[in-house]
């Protein structure tokens, strides 16, 4: 084992930022929206280079989401761009009526998810839009884990004629995907294989995933690791062949309880072959200022509470 | 034949009174629907299909490349939608027999899932279609493509915070191939639009967020294709055009004129048959049967 190392820090955002930019290079039919965040979104060099196809729609997400769905109607391939709390929840009915209804190509690129958002506190830290966007039907839900996944997600998005709610956060994270490895949507990612407990992690989770693994190693346990970064579609082969295996799982996410991708698999397990499961995430509660460290040690979204969930759920199989 | 001549008019007042003859029908057989606005707003895209949008009902998709486009934002107006849609050529008008039925495309709102030609988008939760329609506007100024984007809303629907967000963004991209167009019939479903939200700033509203107001009677047609062709004329200003439409809910038939009481209700068959007796049968109506799969 061992395959992943930290190649460094860097930021999921500034992969988008790089991806937009290369799928743009790409094909002339892409353009951005953002809501006056364009710095954050990192889509200042796609601005510099394709100013005509760049649009700044001021701080007016609702208009954004329509302007998108009208530019997608007649053949562009927009993605449009703010922090997560705000093109999720806050157009929750334009999204709906928009873009699900009728599924306009769009992309809708959210920034600052979850809560290593920081600083800004509760109001900033999205922790149900996957409940929200996983919803609707049609929407491909994407929430990468790294610099590099980001940015092949992004040109995975641009190529993927429909909707697509792509999910990343704000803070520096190790970076450790693979750079040639392409972005398949609808296919999860065994990157560390086990045969006896299944860690299943999405964003910002799936380095504390292998964190976990290489903890739960030195204790002699062989965990596998599995990367869902395509929450919807759901790549159920992978995630229920490797249940097969080792018969328990732990899910980890930087999400609430409530509609994310713990209760999601756990709707997969119980109606195919149920085996015991233990979650990691932000359970029934709203977050507070901090920093990201601060915040998701706070809440135990890191590799600690995923070694102690990997025990626990190993104690209750039978 | 100038745009405004004797005989443009009386075509076109032969075509309003067969579409507001379907959408009496229409509502009616469904049971349920909305003819008040429909009925205002009719003469108003009678003239805008049948005269002044340059639109090719044969070779239309959803893209709208290369002709003008329509979109209706109050969703809840499909009969009068439908209606044009179907004298216009864009499909059979039997289908306008399944308004509001199972199955059908003709949805109770315009739907897009069931490819119905002539529907760009789908609308029904209120106050976001102008902003899609500066999305298609905003893609033909991409594209270099000459033709114009309008949207229908209602003014009641100006009540959405979303419409000002959007009379914002237009003015700021200079979307001059935008025509917005209002049915202002004063009235919404909890009574006049004066006591919901207050009518008599309605025009200076637009005017103060920069885009070009025109008023016209929305019953007139004379009216109507003047102030359709001032917008079209201001292209070029770099700044986008709204016509304020004064018109009557319920218009055409008397007892469903001038009041609220039938923005949301679908008249009786005996009703029908009053209403049915004031609209002159000039195209033929479409036939009674449901013909969808």
């Amino acid at each position: 084992m061992k395959k992943y190392t930290n190649r460094g820090l860097k930021l999921t955002r500034s992969g988008f930022g790089d991806g937009l930019l290369e799928a743009a290079i790409e094909n002339g039919r892409i353009v951005a929206l953002t809501a006056d965040l364009r710095d954050s979104l990192h889509m200042d060099a796609f601005a510099d280079r394709f100013p005509e196809r760049f649009v700044e729609c001021g701080i007016a997400e609702s208009n954004m989401i329509g302007v998108a769905a009208g530019l997608a109607i007649a053949g562009k391939i927009p993605f449009a761009g703010s922090f997560a709390e705000f093109i999720s929840g806050r157009v929750y009915d334009q999204i709906r009526q928009e873009i699900a209804l009728g599924q306009a190509n769009v992309k809708i690129a959210a920034s600052h998810a979850g809560l290593s958002a920081g600083e800004d506190g509760a109001t900033h830290q999205a922790m149900e839009d996957v409940a929200l966007m996983r919803a609707l039907p049609g929407m491909v839900v994407l929430n990468p884990c790294d610099y590099t996944q980001t940015k092949a997600a992004t040109l995975a998005a641009a190529r993927y004629d429909g909707p697509v709610y792509l999910r990343f956060g704000r803070p520096v994270v190790p970076d450790f995907t693979p750079e040639d490895q392409e972005f398949e949507i609808g296919k999860a990612l065994v990157l560390e294989e086990g045969r006896d407990v299944t860690l299943l992690a999405t964003g910002h989770l799936v380095w504390e995933a292998l964190e976990a693994c290489r903890i739960l190693e030195e204790k002699g346990v062989e965990a596998e690791v599995i990367d869902v970064a395509t929450i919807k579609p759901l790549d159920k082969q992978t995630i229920l062949s490797s249940l097969r295996k080792t018969g328990a799982a732990v899910v980890a996410e930087e999400h609430n309880l409530s509609g994310g991708l713990g209760e999601l698999i756990a709707g997969l397990v119980v109606r195919t072959n149920p085996v015991p499961m233990e979650f990691v995430n932000g359970g029934d509660a709203f977050g507070q200022s901090g920093t990201a460290e601060e915040l998701m040690s706070w809440a135990g979204l890191d590799a600690g509470h995923i070694v102690r969930a990997a025990e626990k759920v190993m104690s209750r199989r039978k | 034949m100038t745009a405004n001549s004797k005989e443009t008019i009386e075509r076109l007042e032969k075509i309003s009174s067969q579409v507001r003859r379907d959408i009496v029908r229409m509502v009616s057989a469904a049971h349920s629907g909305h003819p008040g606005g429909s009925m205002s707003s009719a003469d108003i895209l009678v003239a805008l299909y049948f005269q002044v949008m340059e639109h090719d009902p044969q070779n239309w998709d959803r893209s709208g490349s290369g002709q003008d486009v329509f979109h209706l934002s109050a969703g809840h107006m499909s009969p009068v939608l439908y209606s044009v849609l179907a004298r216009s050529g864009y499909f059979p008008l039997s289908l306008l027999g399944g308004f509001r039925r199972f199955g059908s495309p003709i949805q109770g709102c315009p739907s897009v899932d069931g490819h119905l030609s002539g529907v760009v988008q789908t609308s029904g939760s209120l106050g976001q279609g102008l902003s899609a329609a500066a999305g298609f506007a905003l893609a033909k100024k991409i594209d270099g493509d000459e033709h114009f984007c309008y949207v229908l809303c209602g003014d009641g629907e100006c009540e959405e915070g979303q419409i000002w967000e959007a009379a914002q963004f237009a003015v700021n991209h200079h979307l001059d191939n935008l025509i917005a167009l209002i049915d202002w019939n004063g009235q919404q479903i909890d009574g006049p639009m004066e006591d919901a939200a207050g009518e008599e700033a309605f025009p200076r509203k637009w005017a103060v967020y920069g885009w070009k107001v025109l008023v016209a009677d929305g019953h007139d047609f004379g009216s109507i294709l003047e102030a359709f062709g001032e917008a079209r004329a201001n292209r070029g200003t770099g700044q986008p055009t709204v016509i304020l439409f004064r018109t009557e809910m319920g218009q055409g038939v008397d007892f469903m004129q001038g009041t609220n009481e039938w923005h949301g209700k679908s008249p009786s068959e005996v009703e029908c048959e009053m209403a049915l007796s004031q609209l002159e049968e000039t195209m033929g109506d479409y036939p009674d049967e449901e013909i969808y799969e």
